[in-house]
């Protein structure tokens, strides 16, 4: 387990949703992570991929402790969260940072770029002294890409591509080891999301960082990641290091997501197989027994719906969930 | 295309007034769509993209105005009255939207939704309406379609919700369809069934179709000709082959180049544009694209480079002709 900074093991979190009628006090959960387990090394990037709701954002919450695992522990460098006291949680937030989808909705209007880069510093370190805290903050911008001049201007007065720069300055203030990323360039332009990619994976040189990057884009997971983990419904469906998973997805869920990303070019994109999935994916509320992909899935059989695949090593690191992939073919995407 | 031209714009310029002053969201801008012919209209947000269309139909907000022409089969939909613009607009020319929410009613169910498109367009009996509906909802392969009919928008899925749209769009038999973003909102597998059910319309019904997206994947699967938009201009346009193959705008290079595509190796670093899109309301001068282009010269900052045509039909907005083609 060397090198290992963050183990996952089999988190769960489920929310009790009230469900309609006119019984007082139904509740029935919702399995937003079902079940969980992934380690994560210094200085790794793990892609988490999967359509909207099928709980990315929730682990990575999750993980962050900003929302209370219903089951499973999360450990950082060796000791488990649930032993964690008030004083070791507090330190472990100076270690793991974040970064959101929205760059404008997720900063304080009523505070300067200057004023919100700088709190985490203000929080660990307000000894530092205000003097010491600019000097820093400005360095900070100018590593992020935004002219320390700009550091009286409020949020609005920023572009989208900006304000995305202080969210990640401000993750980065505290030289944290670990940096949730949830859809960090989803909300931004092409030609933006471009330079905020380059700037993640250039700082994750500089300071060694390991991040966490989710996001319903795969073309862009494949650019940063080293890992892959695809989701569905709560539950891991596919975990490979990246090459291996681009180059031979062996679930088929992770298949048809492949084929359904367009290559921009033509002549590609209109030869390509065309693996259309039926319908929408399930409600969580509602998820189908077995393989919870079965529904969807053009290889499903009676033991699908039956008995719930687990994990299995395919080779390597690599693990898939399904009864059924030593008897597919891999398609290679 | 052989054909006359299905809707022609001809130098639209769309200004919006606002509390800072007036900006141009469209400027001079000039394009046909043919019969049967699927045109893309790819650009970053705020390009202009929308309210070019939105200015055609005669759906600008109250603080914007349309100057130039907007020719359908020969008439100016911009001097049109309401009443004439609403015969056209579900009828002729037919709408999707990113978000199907904001085109579908809440309160009423889809069946009457349905049915009030063919009623007020068609004047037939309200059971043959329903009876035309179901065809319809069964031809975009809405599952369980007499089903649907009962139930209200919110109670279908994103996807499903978006193959309604299409349906109404489809009902009266449209000869153009403007698709606005029609599959941002949804998940890649959904994206991917939308936009072969779009594919389906294309080839088999020969509707003329605007697909406006901020994805060129999706331009690439769908279109026949594209036009790159940049700060309510038209940088390029062409057979979308060729641009894509040989992009000649240095905006259209850095687009193409600066997107991270799933057939490609994976490099160290993304291409990127340098800066930002640009305020309309603070527009240099000459080139808009100057700050922001690695081609610059002196003279870009002259004078807004005119969209000129190259041959092939082919046009793009930039005064240099030295750039060497892309491999
Ligand atoms: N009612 C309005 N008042 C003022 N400005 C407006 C109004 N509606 C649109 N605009 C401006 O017009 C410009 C062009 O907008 P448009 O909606 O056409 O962009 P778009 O290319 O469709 O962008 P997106 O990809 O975000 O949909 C933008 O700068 C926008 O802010
Ligand atoms: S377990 Fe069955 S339903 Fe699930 S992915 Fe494999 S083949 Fe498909
Ligand atoms: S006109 Fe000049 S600045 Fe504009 S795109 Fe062409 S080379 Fe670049
Ligand atoms: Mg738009």
């Amino acid at each position: 387990m060397t090198g290992v900074i963050l183990a996952v093991d089999d988190l769960k979190v489920h929310f009790p949703v009230r469900t309609g009628g006119v019984l007082i006090g139904q509740y029935r959960p919702l399995k937003a992570v079902d079940g969980v387990s992934f380690d994560l090394k210094a200085g790794e990037t793990l892609g988490i991929v999967g359509e909207s709701g099928c709980g990315k954002s929730t682990l990575g919450r999750a993980i962050l402790q900003l929302v209370a695992p219903t089951g499973g522990t999360v450990s950082w460098l060796g000791k488990s969260f649930c032993d964690a006291g008030a004083a070791d949680l507090h330190a472990l937030r100076r270690e793991m940072q974040v970064v959101f989808q929205d760059p404008l909705a997720s900063l304080d209007p009523r505070m300067t770029a200057g004023d919100i880069i700088a709190e985490p510093l203000w929080n660990f370190h307000g000894n530092l002294g205000r003097t010491e805290i600019d000097r820093r903050v400005r360095e900070m911008m100018d590593k992020v890409g935004l002219l320390p001049a700009m550091i009286n201007r409020y949020p609005h007065e920023f572009s989208g591509g900006q304000c995305q720069r202080i969210g990640v300055a401000r993750a980065m203030i505290l030289k944290p080891k670990l940096v949730v990323c949830d859809e960090p360039v989803s909300a931004l332009d092409v030609s933006i999301r471009a330079q905020v990619v380059n700037l993640l994976m250039a700082l994750q040189r500089e300071f060694g960082l390991a991040l966490i990057f989710i996001s319903h884009d795969l073309a862009v997971v494949r650019h940063i990641s080293h890992r892959v983990m695809v989701l569905y419904l709560g539950r891991v469906m596919e975990l490979a290091d990246r090459d291996a998973l681009y180059a031979m997805p062996r679930h088929p869920y992770t298949q048809a997501l492949m084929a359904a990303i367009p290559i921009p070019d033509p002549d590609r994109e209109r030869a390509k197989p065309r693996v259309i999935l039926s319908g929408d994916p399930p409600s969580p509320l509602d998820p189908p027994s077995g393989c919870v992909f079965r529904t969807r899935c053009p290889h499903a059989t009676a033991l699908c719906a039956d008995q719930t695949p687990m994990l299995e090593n395919t080779g390597a690191d690599n693990k898939v969930a399904c009864h059924h992939w030593r008897e597919m073919s891999p398609t290679s995407a | 295309m052989g054909s006359a031209p299905l809707l022609h714009i001809d130098n639209l310029t769309v200004k919006f007034t606002t509390a800072d002053g007036a900006v141009d969201a469209v400027s001079d801008l000039s394009l046909h769509i043919s019969p049967g012919e699927c045109l893309g209209v790819v650009g970053e947000s705020g390009s202009g993209k929308s309210q070019t269309f939105m200015a055609a139909l005669g759906l600008l907000a109250a603080n914007g105005s349309a100057r130039g022409r907007a020719l359908f089969h020969g008439d100016d939909l911009l001097t049109l009255g309401d009443n004439e613009l609403n015969a056209i607009r579900g009828d002729k020319v037919a709408m999707i939207f990113q978000d199907p929410m904001t085109s579908l009613t809440p309160h009423m169910t889809v069946g009457r939704q349905l049915s009030e498109v063919l009623i007020h367009h068609r004047g037939v009996s309200a059971a043959r309406a329903r009876e035309e509906s179901l065809v319809m909802l069964k031809r975009v392969r809405v599952p369980d379609p007499e089903r649907r009919l009962a139930m209200y928008p919110h109670e279908l899925s994103g996807g499903l919700r978006q193959r309604v749209m299409i349906a109404m769009a489809l009902l009266c038999g449209p000869e153009l369809i403007i698709a606005d973003e029609p599959t941002t909102a949804l998940d890649v597998t959904v994206q991917a069934q939308i936009l072969d059910l779009l594919r389906e319309v294309k080839d088999t019904l020969h509707t003329a179709v605007v697909l406006i997206t901020h994805d060129l994947g999706v331009i690439a699967g769908l279109a026949d000709r594209v036009a790159v938009m940049y700060a309510g201009r038209i940088v390029e346009m062409g057979d979308v082959r060729q641009v894509f193959a040989d992009p000649r705008h240095p905006y259209t290079r850095g687009l193409l180049a600066c997107t991270p595509r799933m057939d490609a190796a994976v490099t160290g670093a993304l291409f990127t544009i340098p800066g930002q899109p640009p305020n309309l309301e603070h527009l240099p001068a000459g080139c808009a694209f100057a700050p922001r282009c690695a081609s610059v010269l002196d003279a870009c900052r002259n004078d807004r480079p005119a969209l000129r045509g190259l041959g092939g039909g082919r046009f793009k907005a930039c005064i240099r002709d030295d750039l060497a083609h892309a491999s």
